[in-house]
């Protein structure tokens, strides 16, 4: 592997593309954005994700100009973008409505932001044949936005807010008005165009797996804050909140006190059961109280008592979700603490060894679990 | 995104004060103590008095009533039928003229409706009087009814008759149970339409009422002919006054029907 | 049987009533004038059989339509109609225009309200709102002392009966009509268009012109229909703000009824009142049936 892995926040040399630099936003008493400071750079495709409400939407909408911080700045290529109005802005947006000019056709929709900057007639058409081309709409050039199907519709969207070449592309909630499998399939289309582009984009999403599957980094948002910016797989593995190991894909969260032992920790977490053992890089003390965070793919079931596992427990089968792939378990231990485990279907339904009611063994190992402060 | 901009509350401002100012005006002037018009002297309900001592008005008031009562009534069960062909009915021959009969005399020009059924009348020798105001006015108003109701009906959802009828109801009676009940707030406001429509002739009337039947409308026109009148301006803020409390009592009771329909609709979940 | 009378009874109450009363119209449109009652001739008498019919066909002309061509009242007035009643259309929307726009972006609780403060002079006497304006415009009316009283005239303007009266009369009424088109149109539009339309680089006013006009053009287009169609036939405005120089044709049918007695003649302007409005009627009907298609 020759290949620099893209990641510019590692590289303090690196210049961000966008500083948010103490934004506050208030809509009378509510707090819209509280406090935030980040930087996103160049070429990064980022992702804001969090349920209605957080915030997300209000970052974007500063961003693309229809909203002014309260207090703070953002600045674009070092530059304050606050007196700028939206239609001076080098950002532009894909609507989550699309926002479709309904009176013209496809063409004229991708040619309406062209047509602002004066562009000459003949780079114009050059232009907008380039945008069809790029999003496969050359046979649709002539239809109006509502003679052509949702996914259509999205495409133009996109096509219609690259065309200025952009510095800066907002995508507010891209494809959630597509169904699941269009949607999968357009995550990918995103994906090769803003490599092939190479413009930043920003898209504001609350459904977790577009974000984890397009993004290179994933803001994850609560009440006007972002609790954690990372990279997927880190805000997977390693999430730095309860909030965010529960709101980023199924997880079991079990509560307990820790004491320290051997390389990392013993974490308490019922009268009477043994304690688990997990590993971590955070210094907690001794009778601190905590949250465990175990992924259900790390924990694996057995009907015998596994051999050297960190964590083994015993419990019966509660619940059974047949995923088709995947099935998970819902086991409960004795104390009423429910653990979810997760097994790939390998075989055929018919040869499946547990069933409801059976007493089973979960077992995983001491860097599995994610130890996060209570 | 909706803004509230300078421009947009001048342009409310001088827009309702443009509706506004004139009939403000003539209310104000209405009880001024001067016989003439324009020159304020005082305040004054004298005007008020003479209108009601005044008989050719109160006939004229009495007859005009009468009228606006009973042809939209008339043309409130004319228009509801007309409504019922034109959404329920399906094909018939002469589908096309009926529709067309019913649109045409929406954009008809009042005179020549005027006109065609005086000419009507005089043919077959029924002499001008009430009977005559109140056929011409059922005629064009049933039109101005069927289209509100039948813009009622057309929303109206049919599965609601049918299980009407699988209940063991006769179509008569369904309609009856069911469909009028739903579709009675557009059928009253057909009825009021044509009951403000008949009021507010003078054109049709003039042509179809001849000397014995004398409406309010005919009678304000004659009078202002002459030019301004005191007592007319006072007969204007009483028929204004009415009609302001009306139209405003009739829209509070509507929101506060839709509050109540919100409120239970909340509590209900 | 039950469904023949539902259709049966108002077919036929339109069809003597209304669609009988216009085709007499048309008849006497052709016959002479005579100084008898009914005032024309000749009158059909169905007793006479056949061969009457076919002496009252022979009996009928189109001398009235030529006597309207070799007047030159009649064009002018059919003319000066069309004149007044476009220069009102054009008036009336631009006074509709911004307050159908201020509506449509005032504050959700208001817009009830505001709805009915623009519908409450339709229910109030047509009569009455024309009448209004007699005593503002007339030379001691109102306006003329407001006028006179701040010192921006010195001599009293003549506008009542004059054709600016009619058209600050026409104006006046028919302007709920052009409101709530253009009002409901705008009412629909999506905000978010006109963010997209700045996002792509349109000042306010370009994507004014861009975005929120061309997605109004229904309603504007029905809004002028509304207003042009009736204007056209106007009566009382004409006669009451209007001069002796103010030509409209439904003051001409009028007066040719009722102080001329030429029945033959009223008939035969209101047919060719009404040729002229079948052009403005089935281009109004062609678009509504366009606009729904495009809504369904």
């Amino acid at each position: 592997m020759s290949q620099t892995v893209f990641a510019p926040w590692n590289d303090p040399q690196a210049k961000p593309l966008i500083q948010f630099k103490n934004v506050t936003k208030r809509f009378g008493d509510f707090v819209a954005i509280d406090n935030q400071s980040f930087d996103i750079y160049a070429r990064e495709f980022f992702a804001l994700l969090g349920p209605s409400g957080c915030g997300k939407t209000t970052m974007m909408r500063m961003l693309a100009g229809f909203e002014t911080p309260t207090e703070g700045t953002i600045l674009l290529a070092g530059q304050d973008i606050a007196p700028i109005p939206p239609n001076k802005r080098a950002v532009n947006m894909m609507f989550q409505s699309y926002a479709l000019f309904p009176h013209l056709s496809v063409w004229e929709n991708i040619a309406f932001g062209l047509k602002r900057d004066k562009v000459a007639k003949d780079k114009i058409a050059e232009r907008v044949e380039q945008m069809l081309k790029l999003t496969r709409l050359e046979k649709f050039a002539k239809r109006k936005p509502h003679q052509i199907s949702g996914g259509q519709r999205q495409r133009v969207a996109l096509a219609r807010s690259l065309a200025k070449a952009p510095k800066l592309l907002l995508l507010d909630e891209p494809l959630g008005a597509l169904d699941a499998k269009l949607r999968q399939e357009t995550q990918f289309e995103l994906m090769d165009i803003q490599e092939t582009t190479g413009t930043t984009f920003v898209i504001v999403t609350h459904d977790q797996e577009e974000a984890m599957t397009v993004a290179s980094r994933v803001a994850v948002m609560d009440h006007g804050r972002i609790i954690q910016a990372d990279t997927p797989a880190n805000i997977y593995e390693m999430p730095n909140s309860v909030y965010v190991a529960d709101f980023i894909g199924e997880v079991t969260i079990i509560e307990g006190r820790v004491t320290k032992s051997g390389n990392g920790y013993d974490v308490a977490f019922a009268e009477g059961a043994p304690p688990l053992h997990a590993e971590s890089d955070k210094v907690f003390q001794n009778g601190q109280s905590c949250h465990l965070a175990i992924r259900p793919e790390k924990v694996t079931v057995s009907a015998e008592p596994p051999q050297d596992a960190a964590n083994a427990v015993q419990g019966r089968i509660l619940d059974i979700a047949y995923l088709g792939n995947l099935s998970t378990y819902h086991v409960e231990l004795p104390s009423g603490q429910i653990i979810k485990a997760q097994t790939a279907n390998t075989r055929r339904l018919s040869r499946r060894s547990f069933t409801w009611e059976d007493t089973v063994w979960l077992s995983w190992t001491a860097t599995a679990g994610v130890l996060l402060e209570g | 995104m909706r803004r509230m901009t300078w421009f947009n509350v001048t342009s409310l401002t001088l827009g309702f004060a443009f509706l506004y100012l004139p009939m403000v005006i003539l209310i104000i002037f209405s009880f001024n103590a001067s016989k003439l018009v324009t020159v304020w002297a005082g305040f004054s309900t004298k005007w008020y008095g003479e209108l009601i001592r005044n008989e050719a008005f109160l006939d004229a008031a009495w007859v005009t009533i009468k009228v606006a009562v009973i042809s939209s009534s008339i043309a409130t069960v004319l228009g509801t039928m007309a409504a019922l062909v034109l959404v329920r009915a399906g094909r018939f021959s002469g589908r096309t003229l009926f529709s067309g009969m019913i649109y045409a005399p929406l954009v008809m020009p009042e005179v020549i409706t005027g006109l065609s059924l005086l000419l009507l009348f005089i043919g077959i020798g029924l002499d001008r009087g009430i009977l005559t105001v109140i056929l011409a006015h059922t005629t064009f108003s049933m039109c101005y009814v069927s289209v509100v109701v039948s813009s009622r009906l057309v929303s109206f959802d049919q599965s609601l008759e049918e299980a009407a009828l699988d209940l063991g109801c006769s179509p008569a009676s369904a309609f009856r149970l069911v469909t009028l009940p739903i579709i009675a707030p557009a059928v009253i406001s057909g009825w009021l339409l044509a009951f403000t429509l008949s009021l507010d002739d003078l054109v049709i009337a003039s042509f179809t009422a001849g000397p014995s039947a004398t409406t309010l409308p005919i009678k304000i026109w004659s009078s202002i002919r002459l030019g301004l009148s005191p007592e007319i301006n006072a007969l204007s803020t009483i028929m204004i006054a009415i009609v302001t409390v009306g139209v405003i009592t009739a829209s509070l009771t509507s929101k506060r029907a839709s509050l109540k329909r919100q409120a239970d609709e909340r509590a209900a979940t | 049987m039950q469904r023949f009378a539902l259709i049966a009874l108002p077919y036929f109450w339109l069809l003597a009533l209304f669609l009988v009363p216009f085709l007499i119209v048309l008849k006497i449109s052709l016959s002479d004038v005579a100084l008898a009652i009914p005032p024309y001739t000749p009158t059909l008498d169905l007793s006479g059989g056949w061969g009457a019919f076919k002496e009252f066909l022979s009996g009928l002309d189109f001398e009235n339509f030529e006597f309207l061509t070799t007047d030159d009242l009649y064009w002018k007035a059919y003319l000066s109609s069309v004149q007044i009643a476009t220069i009102a259309t054009i008036l009336t929307l631009i006074a509709a225009y911004p307050i159908a726009y201020g509506m449509a972006n005032a504050p959700d609780h208001w817009r009830p309200t505001l709805m009915m403060l623009v519908i409450l002079p339709f229910w109030t006497s047509f009569l009455i709102r024309v009448y209004s304006w007699v005593g503002i415009l007339s030379n001691e009316g109102y306006l003329n002392q407001f006028l006179l009283g701040i010192g921006i005239i010195s001599e009293p303007l003549t506008i009542l009966n004059t054709n600016t009266a009619v058209y600050i009369g026409i104006v006046y009424t028919y302007l709920p009509f052009m409101i709530l088109p253009i009002y409901s149109a705008l009412e629909r539009l999506d905000g978010s268009l006109l963010e997209a339309a700045e996002d792509l680089g349109c000042s306010r006013a370009s994507a004014f012109w861009l975005v929120t006009i061309p997605l109004s053009k229904n309603g504007i287009i029905a809004g002028c229909f509304l207003v042009f169609i009736p204007t056209i036939g106007e009566f009382v405005i004409p006669s009451l703000l209007g001069g002796s120089q103010t030509l409209m044709i439904g003051k001409v049918l009028w007066e040719e009824f009722f102080n001329n007695r030429d029945w033959p003649v009223a008939s035969a302007v209101a047919v060719i009142l009404l040729l002229i409005l079948i052009i403005p009627i089935v281009l109004f009907q062609r678009n509504e049936q366009k606009q729904r298609e495009a809504e369904g």
